[in-house]
């Protein structure tokens, strides 16, 4: 570990570490597993690869349970098992407008790619969040990004956003390629906003894993046509014709 | 010094062989290290047609271990044998393979199709799947069940060994694996995982969508190295120890107690490349505990009244 600093408050954390001698696409995760943690807790933890430079591999994360929390307390020196780059990422075509949509810690793996992304102002970004916007990346992502952020505190501020969501789906339906990350219930209705306009989109999706690698079948999600696909592998970024999200 | 071991006809470069489930099809870990330095290759449980397995969430985890209700995914075996047992390094390191059945004949037709196969070395069966013809208890509670699925299995596998994997959900193991050896089996392993179930009380729902699942892992260790003890004193077949086994030093329990060899399971997910430093680790944690070959420590507990001096011995007889 190089070092750690806070956004926001003490649960959201910017966590860098060495560089790998690897390349990896956005979207693309790592496994974590602080040596210290012994027998508990057992597995290691997913996260988005949020930003690879050659000083620093960046993760950025919410602190939610034990695991998390135990990496915030993490000795500023001391080892972390890391293995990656994991899964398929997204599918960037740089030469068509984007339209990224985020929901919350869903901004963790656009960070790296929006900073680098040649033509950033073909960029759309649709933030939603429930915490106060002090929390996430979005100011040093290039100005020349279309942003637009909506806080949901409420359930009509949800209604709303949905709405929004809708709307943005539909109007650029026709111009580009939508990427999608965020928590379920965020994709779900995206999902059906992107199946309802024809676009062309990709989900990252999230589930529980423990091995990252294929072998246990914990993390499987259910396809269109009846397959259980691992997501650390075949994902976690599916095409979101082809995903049935419960 | 030598780590090799003799497995009912099979010769192993070390003890150390993945466990069932835990391993993907082998494939998955090649990225991580070298499959031919494995003792065995045990892959995902196999059966007749493929199955997409149990809703999720599947899996758990729990203080020192997991729970799972997988429910069997696999790809079925006749898929097996055409995309991915090609890609093994069956000639180098032996392949087993994990059969599930629903009823007696089932697990027959099965053996019958792995057993065929050149690059498959052993069968191992997994009884701990509840025998749908009849009223879907499992076969590995019953002595007369599991003894009947071996004599199946033994029957139908032409000359390949057969492993029959001992479930711990039961009142006594040693009964269980006295009808399965007196059935034909060539060696047991033990144990698969124990009964259990999660729940989480803010939302008041289990953790699994299948409600219980098995519980592995460190926290099961102790459970497994009893059973394989009491195992071990009670059959002639060989036995492979598993259950929690995460260091040099567990596996060296385990043949202490009575292990021919070891299956890792639970642990390649807390790092893919664990099974492979834990065989490269073996040989020196063997020197340092003064062990030159795995054969003259295999069931050499020392149990107290065996640590007493004569003299002492004959004052405790009365
Ligand atoms: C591909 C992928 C990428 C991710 N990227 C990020 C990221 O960039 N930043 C970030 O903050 N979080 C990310 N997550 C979620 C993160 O892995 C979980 O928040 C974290 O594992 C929680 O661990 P815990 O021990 O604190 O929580 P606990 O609830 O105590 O964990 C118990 C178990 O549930 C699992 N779990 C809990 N919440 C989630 C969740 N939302 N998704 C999947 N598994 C979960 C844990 O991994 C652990 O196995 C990602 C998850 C996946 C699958
Ligand atoms: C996710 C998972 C899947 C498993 N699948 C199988 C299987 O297909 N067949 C089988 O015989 N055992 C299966 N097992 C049981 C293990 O092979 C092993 O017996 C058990 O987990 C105890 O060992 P461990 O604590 O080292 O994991 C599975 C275990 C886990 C955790
Ligand atoms: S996490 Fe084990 S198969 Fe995906």
């Amino acid at each position: 570990m190089l070092g750690m600093a806070w956004a926001g408050s003490r649960d959201f954390v910017h966590l860098y570490l060495e560089p790998p001698g690897w390349e990896a696409s956005p979207g693309q995760f790592v496994m974590l597993r602080p040596s210290a943690w012994g027998f508990d807790p057992l597995w290691p933890r997913p996260f988005s690869i949020c930003e690879k430079t050659p000083e620093y591999l960046r993760l950025f994360i919410q602190v939610v349970g034990r695991g998390t929390s135990l990496l915030r307390s993490a000795a500023p020196d001391s080892e972390i098992v890391l293995w990656g780059p994991l899964g398929k990422g997204f599918r960037i075509p740089v030469q068509h407008p984007l339209l990224i949509l985020a929901g919350g810690m869903g901004i963790a793996p656009f960070v790296g790619m929006c900073k680098t992304h040649p033509h950033p102002e073909r960029i759309n970004l649709l933030f939603g969040h429930r915490l106060g916007l002090e929390h996430y990346p979005l100011d040093e992502l290039p100005g020349k990004i279309r942003k637009e952020s909506m806080h949901q505190s409420t359930p009509e501020d949800l209604v709303d956003f949905s709405g929004v969501l809708q709307e943005r789906i539909r109007d650029f339906a026709p111009r580009g390629e939508i990427l999608a990350c965020g928590p379920m219930p965020f994709l779900r209705v995206g999902q059906r906003h992107v199946l309802e306009s024809n676009a062309r989109a990709q989900l990252s999706v999230e589930t529980r894993m423990a091995c990252g690698v294929g072998a246990c079948l914990g993390c499987v999600i259910k396809t269109r046509n009846g397959e259980m696909l691992q997501t650390c592998v075949h994902g976690p970024v599916f095409d979101a014709r082809e995903l049935v999200l419960q | 010094m030598d780590t090799r071991v003799e497995l009912g006809g099979l010769i192993l470069k070390n003890p150390v062989m993945s466990a069932s489930g835990t391993f993907g099809y082998g494939l998955e870990f090649s990225l991580y290290g070298d499959l031919q330095e494995l003792g065995a290759i045990v892959v995902k449980g196999l059966s007749l047609k493929p199955r997409a397995g149990n809703p999720v969430p599947r899996i758990v985890e729990t203080p020192c271990g997991m729970l799972n209700a997988i429910g069997l995914q696999n790809i079925g075996a006749e898929r097996f044998l055409r995309d991915k047992l090609p890609l093994l390094p069956w000639d180098r390191t032996p392949v087993v393979v994990n059969l599930y059945a629903q009823s007696v004949q089932e697990f027959g037709q099965l053996a019958g199709l792995l057993g065929r196969e050149p690059g498959v070395a052993a069968l191992e069966v997994n009884i701990s799947c509840p025998n749908v013809r009849h009223g879907g208890f499992q076969f590995g509670q019953d002595p007369a069940a599991a003894a009947a699925v071996t004599r199946e299995v033994k029957k139908n596998s032409g000359s390949r060994p057969v492993i029959v994997k001992l479930s711990p959900n039961v009142t006594d193991v040693r009964t269980i694996a006295k009808a399965v050896q007196d059935a034909g089996a060539d060696m047991l392993s033990l144990i698969n995982t124990l009964g259990g179930m999660a729940v989480d009380v803010h939302s008041r729902k289990p953790r699994l969508a299948g409600i219980t699942g098995g519980l592995s892992g460190p926290a099961i260790k102790p459970v497994a190295l009893k059973m394989v003890y009491q195992v071990c004193r009670v059959v002639d077949i060989p036995v492979i120890g598993l259950g929690g086994i995460c260091t040099v030093d567990d596996v060296l329990e385990f043949i202490l107690v009575g292990a021919h060899a070891v299956q890792v399971g639970t642990a390649n997910f807390m790092r893919p490349d664990l099974i492979f430093d834990l065989i490269r680790d073996l040989p020196e944690a063997m020197s340092r505990t003064g062990i030159v070959s795995l054969d003259e420590i295999r069931g050499a507990l020392e149990t107290s009244s065996d640590r007493m001096d004569p003299l002492e011995k004959m004052q405790n007889i009365r």
